[in-house]
């Protein structure tokens, strides 16, 4: 990795009076400039909360994240104006997260106007060349949103998000309400923008495959709490924890010949209202024991970069 | 005993279903000239992408277009009832229908939480298909209900049968859902997306019980799903629709391996596949994308509707719709340029 950008210490939030609901439990990690870190795990892991808590779109309940050295987890919201043009969020649904009434110019310039980024022309031009950067025609600024399809539309959440040329982007399943074929389209354009702009990104997915091909890194959460991080490349060759297991040999392949590895989770997710005791995972893990019960397991390294919490030491590959 | 394999005769049979709805904008047919069938143990995919038809081609077969607008406009649903007679499913009147389904056609939506009455518990619900069409008196249905929900691998099943839909997890109401489809052993299963919504873990899970399940009763099943890992999971025959049409259909190994339809072969290729991340990271690969988009109901092309997506696209292609050729055995494609892919 190189050179953090962003650093997540010990991050936790809560919903609801206490004690509440535990959305996000004690989490670390950091993401090095340049690089794209995947956020997987299941619904109601707390993957969206956490990435909501990065950009302070929610407000922490505790840690810090240290944002190119400055923690801003405390920030109070007025001096994080300077901040939001560095770090900006793609959303899953381009329908629900531009608004019907603006034209795309409007959109695509809103944030500039707020940052008072740039002469009104100038806000114009810069989103004329947002527009082609996303493989957008340019008579699409005069437009709305509902005259777009679903593809079309996260192009333009994706324009608006580059238009304050931010060094950091949080895309939250950017891809998972599209079509297959329209997917790879979208999968393609933030690779190369990412490549091109140099851009560091959160990437949250619940389609292990997308991680894999856009992330460099690796998170996986259960039940607000970090399971396992690697780098893709052992993630997928070689995980250590009996979720991230688990959740790989559940993806179904559309390979006819592939070898199935079959293993399945039983039973749901608990409530992170009621948490299990010691390890959250052990209710459903094949590979629990005794002890797994007593005491949370600590994230500990098991090779350079590739962290497990997992007591037991005996978990390889399905 | 001879080597040849008896093909089952068809519980489903789809002759040429076109489906009309009548707009203020005019005639728009979401379904066109569609021909499948489906043997009694076999689960046929239906796959496509938003605006295929495959929604609406189930909603068809089940009777249940919507009223005002959607109707069958020409071609035959055959359906082969438990006693062996051929019924047109396009030519019943409601009433008809309504006690076919629920008792020799089962249905299982995407989302459990909209295809569940709220207000009724989930034993109620459950029990309801035995008490309409088996006659079974309130306790009897209550007891099988909870029987049911046991095979479905609802723990608790008594317990739970008390609750009520919002009180069940989203993999829990998709059980007891599957439970409600299947309580008076249909013959045919017709499954809309039934593990979109849900987890991965969790779609393992549902999909696991519906081989199962369906191994059990024996029914035909038409399974529609937009992803191509669950088709390779739970189907042995796929057809591949495309703006309203079949486009290819075949033995699902057969057609993963050897697609004959350019749309076919463009969706394995741009789906993202486990395992295969790496390679393409470090050579600074991208996935192989469609180029454009499906068209619109009010725009589809002339002629073949994908040619506009389409590298092997000529003018024949444009000029007239291709019919659907059987390439091999049991392997349909409606593309002029198959032989060449």
């Amino acid at each position: 990795m190189t050179a953090p950008l962003v650093e997540i210490e010990g991050l936790s939030k809560v919903f609801g009076r206490a004690p509440g609901v535990r959305a996000v439990h004690d989490v670390s990690f950091a993401i090095g400039r340049g690089e794209v870190v995947g956020l997987v795990g299941e619904s109601g892991s707390g993957k969206t909360t956490l990435g909501r808590c990065v950009l302070r779109l929610l407000d922490p309940s505790a840690g810090r994240i240290r944002y190119d050295g400055t923690d801003i987890a405390a920030l109070p919201q007025r001096a994080l104006k300077t901040w939001r043009r560095r770090m900006q969020p793609v959303f899953q649904d381009p329908f629900a997260s531009l608004s019907p009434r603006m034209t795309v110019a409007e959109i695509l310039t809103e944030g500039l106007a707020i940052q008072r980024i740039g002469t009104r022309r100038q806000r114009r031009d810069r989103a004329a060349a947002m527009l082609a950067a996303v493989d957008l025609p340019e008579d699409a600024l005069s437009r709305y949103p509902h005259q777009f399809s679903g593809g079309q539309r996260q192009r333009i959440g994706i324009a608006r998000a580059l238009a304050l040329e931010p060094e950091f982007l949080v895309a939250d399943e950017p891809v998972s309400a599209l079509d297959v074929s329209i997917q790879a389209q979208v999968v393609n354009l933030l690779r190369d923008l990412q490549r091109r702009m140099g851009l560091t990104m959160l990437f949250i997915s619940h389609d292990l495959a997308v991680v894999e091909f856009i992330c460099d890194r690796v998170v996986v959460l259960y039940l607000g709490r970090v399971m396992e991080i690697a780098p893709s490349n052992r993630l997928y060759a070689a995980p250590r924890h009996p979720y991230t297991r688990a959740l790989l040999s559940a993806v179904p392949d559309p390979d006819p010949d592939a070898k199935r590895a079959r293993e399945r989770l039983e039973g749901d997710i608990p409530s992170p209202s009621d948490p299990p005791s010691g390890c959250v995972f052990r209710t459903r893990c094949r590979f629990a024991q005794p002890r797994c019960a007593e005491a949370e397991p600590p994230l500990e390294e098991v090779a350079p970069g590739h962290l497990k919490a997992c007591w037991r030491d005996d978990i390889g590959p399905a | 005993m001879t080597g040849l394999v008896q093909a089952a005769p068809p519980i489903l049979e789809l002759r040429d279903l076109t489906v009309a709805f009548a707009l203020r904008a005019g005639t728009l047919r979401p379904v066109e000239g569609i021909g499948l069938s489906v043997a009694a143990g076999e689960t046929l995919a239906l796959v496509g992408e938003s605006g295929s038809g495959k929604s609406v081609t189930a909603l068809a077969v089940m009777g249940l277009l919507p009223g005002r607008t959607g109707r069958i406009e020409r071609g035959q649903v055959l359906f082969r009832t438990r006693d062996g007679a051929v019924v047109d499913l396009a030519a019943l009147d409601r009433e008809a229908l309504r006690r076919l389904r629920g008792d020799q056609i089962g249905m299982v939506f995407q989302e459990p939480m909209t295809s569940l009455n709220p207000v009724w518990t989930v034993g109620d619900q459950v029990a309801e298909p035995l008490r309409v069409h088996r006659g079974l008196g309130r306790r009897q249905a209550a007891a099988q209900a909870v029987e049911l929900l046991a095979t479905v691998g609802i723990a608790e099943p008594a317990r739970r049968a008390g609750q009520y839909p919002h009180e069940l997890s989203g993999g829990m109401r998709q059980r007891a859902m599957i439970a409600l489809a299947l309580a008076c052993k249909p013959r045919l299963l017709i499954a809309d997306e039934p593990t979109t919504a849900l987890d991965v873990t969790m779609q393992a899970q549902i999909l696991d019980l519906m081989r199962r399940l369906q191994d059990g009763i024996g029914m035909g099943m038409i399974f529609v799903t937009h992803n191509l890992g669950v088709v390779a999971e739970i189907a042995q025959r796929v057809a591949v629709m495309y703006a309203g049409r079949v486009v290819e259909e075949g033995p699902v190994r057969e057609v993963f391996r050897r697609p004959l339809h350019p749309y076919t072969a463009g969706l394995l290729a741009s789906m993202p596949r486990l395992g295969t991340g790496a390679a393409a990271r470090a050579g600074g690969g991208t996935l192989r994308a469609i180029p454009g988009s499906v068209p619109s109901l009010a725009e589809r092309p002339a002629g073949c509707a994908f040619a506009p997506r389409c590298a092997l696209a000529r003018p024949a292609c444009r000029a007239a719709l291709p019919p659907a050729v059987e390439a091999a055995a049991g392997r349909l494609t409606r593309c002029i340029r198959w032989d060449e892919l």
